[in-house]
């Protein structure tokens, strides 16, 4: 499956560019160029140079170290969110497509209401209650997206059931746990790890933007949100600083968002193996490359 | 809830759904190993009856009558039990082979499912039972066409393939819904000969009437949901009574005429 993965641009591109940030995480627990946090006063808005690579901030700290204390910010955030939303939209769509009439209708109705809750405002529900911290973070951005996921599993539990193939199992006698976890389960996993994907990538954006809003880590965490927003104050006199944190994000999360993508069509028998008539081939969906 | 005589019988087959009453007293009944065709127009509720006799109507739909297979009452068996005798006493083959088999299963597995189930075989038996009963509806090399997904299966193939899923639990009735509509004429002629070379008793649903003349000895005519005319299959084209079977004949005379040389 690894292999089919980077056959493709997306999927070797996901590959690299989210291994490099497990590395670099990896690597900044033991190492980084300079103390990320050490201000020197005397090397404010330094060029990029050997001393330091991509220049320093107001306060004269290293750039390039920060950054890299912030990868570890970032893996967490992605994680942990990832970890939460998979448990959430699992039990949520579980509730809501397998179980009595009237439970599962009363959860798609709650769903509905629970997608209109925005993240922020729960980010500062939890912030109040717990105080800021990143796992306010983690917990809000992976409640919100296991609500996402299961609203959209949901419904494709709900199809598939439905399907013909599904009542010609049924039909030859395929109990209820054999449906399951023969067929809903891997027919629904495919949408699971596109939505999953993209709950990661809005989990980095979501804690850059958190931490810009004063939700997420605090002065003593290295993220690359806080990053960001203490660098754009300057964008105008000094436009490199601000990008360095700029790209890094847009890189994971672009790498994230195409993960699920290149995952699905590696995993899906339909696009990975030949087909011997000649007919029936599958329709190249949006997001299938190559 | 035994009595001595065998086969299925089926009296009073009524099918609702919230305001609407979609199959209305249907009864007939077919001795075992004898087919009995049902015909009739779109929407007369013949996919319904398929569905009813396999005990899969579509939830909120509410069933009453009687099902009886070799003397057991099927109507309003709790679905546990219910699931125990699909598969090994009525099976049913689909309409459309393009989606009646898992996208993401290779076609072995899903032959040697039912086999798993209905004879208790382990994997690698249930494997090399697939292989034999692959081989008896006719397709070729089966050793290795097992091994593909219903993507990479012609339509005849991929029928083959429902109809060994269907037969693999030894059942006594097969219920089969417009089997061969979906296929090609040289196709349908195939699947045919496989149908009528099978040993179990069959409700086969169509609306041609060529397929039903090849198929059936008797048929039922559905109309909006009720049986309007039974009896020999013959009888039944040669001197229709019911509008509705004068209907079909018509039509099937019309076709005939439009695609002859």
């Amino acid at each position: 499956m690894i292999r089919r993965l980077v056959a493709r641009p997306t999927g070797l591109f996901a590959v690299v560019v989210l291994g490099l940030l497990v590395v670099l995480a990896a690597v900044s627990l033991v190492w980084t160029p300079q103390d990320p946090f050490r201000a020197d006063p005397f090397h404010q808005w330094a060029s990029p140079s050997p001393a330091h690579w991509f220049g320093t901030d107001a306060a004269g700290r290293d750039i390039a170290s920060y950054l890299l204390a912030g990868t570890r910010t970032t893996v967490l955030v992605a994680v942990g969110s990832g970890v939460i939303a998979s448990v959430v939209g699992i039990v949520l769509t579980a509730v809501g497509s397998l179980t009595a009439r009237w439970v599962r209708e009363g959860t798609a109705v709650l769903l509905d209401v629970l997608v209109a809750f925005p993240t922020l405002l729960t980010a500062m529900l939890l912030t109040a209650v717990a105080g800021g911290s990143l796992g306010v973070v983690v917990v809000s951005v992976g409640l919100s997206s296991g609500v996402t996921i299961a609203r959209v599993a949901r419904g494709e539990i709900r199809r598939i059931a439905r399907s013909d193939y599904v009542t010609a199992a049924r039909a030859s006698g395929v109990g209820g746990s054999g449906v399951l976890f023969r067929h809903l389960v891997p027919n629904a996993a495919p949408l699971f790890t596109v939505q999953l994907s993209l709950a990661m990538a809005t989990a980095v954006l979501a804690e850059a933007g958190l931490s810009y809003l004063g939700y997420g880590a605090g002065s003593d965490t290295a993220s690359w949100g806080s990053m960001l927003a203490d660098l754009q104050t300057y964008i105008g006199v000094h436009p490199w600083s601000a990008t360095w944190p700029g790209a890094a994000i847009a890189l994971v999360v672009a790498a994230l968002s195409l993960l699920g993508d290149a995952v699905r069509d590696a995993t899906d028998p339909r696009l990975t193996t030949g087909d011997r008539t000649g007919r029936n081939r599958a329709p190249a969906g949006p997001g299938v490359t190559a | 809830m035994t009595d001595a005589t065998g086969g299925l019988e089926v009296r009073g087959l009524t099918v609702r759904s919230p305001g609407r009453t979609i199959l209305d007293d249907v009864s007939f009944t077919v001795p075992p190993g004898r087919r009995l065709g049902v015909i009739g127009a779109s929407g007369s509720g013949k996919s319904m009856t398929s569905l009813a006799l396999m005990g899969l109507e579509p939830t909120g739909a509410t069933v009453s009558g009687s099902i009886r297979l070799d003397g057991t009452e099927l109507v309003g068996l709790p679905d546990r039990e219910r699931a125990r005798h699909r598969g090994s006493g009525i099976a049913m083959v689909f309409q459309e082979p393009a989606t009646a088999l898992d996208p993401l299963r290779r076609v072995g597995a899903q032959i040697a499912e039912p086999l798993r189930l209905h004879r208790g075989l382990d994997r690698r038996a249930a494997r090399a039972a697939a292989v034999e009963l692959a081989d008896a509806v006719g397709l070729p090399d089966p050793g290795s066409l097992l091994r593909q997904y219903p993507h990479q299966l012609s339509g005849g193939q991929r029928q083959r393939i429902c109809i060994a899923m269907a037969i693999a639990g030894e059942p006594s009735y097969l219920v089969a819904d417009e089997p061969t509509t979906a296929l090609d004429v040289t196709t349908e002629a195939r699947i045919l000969d496989l149908f009528a070379g099978l040993r179990a008793g069959m409700v086969f649903v169509t609306h041609d009437l060529a397929v039903l003349a090849r198929i059936a000895d008797t048929a039922v005519v559905l109309d909006a949901g009720r049986i309007v005319e039974e009896g020999p299959v013959a009888s039944l084209l040669a001197s229709p009574q019911h509008a509705a079977t004068a209907a079909l004949v018509d039509a099937a005379r019309a076709t005939a005429r439009r695609t002859a040389p």
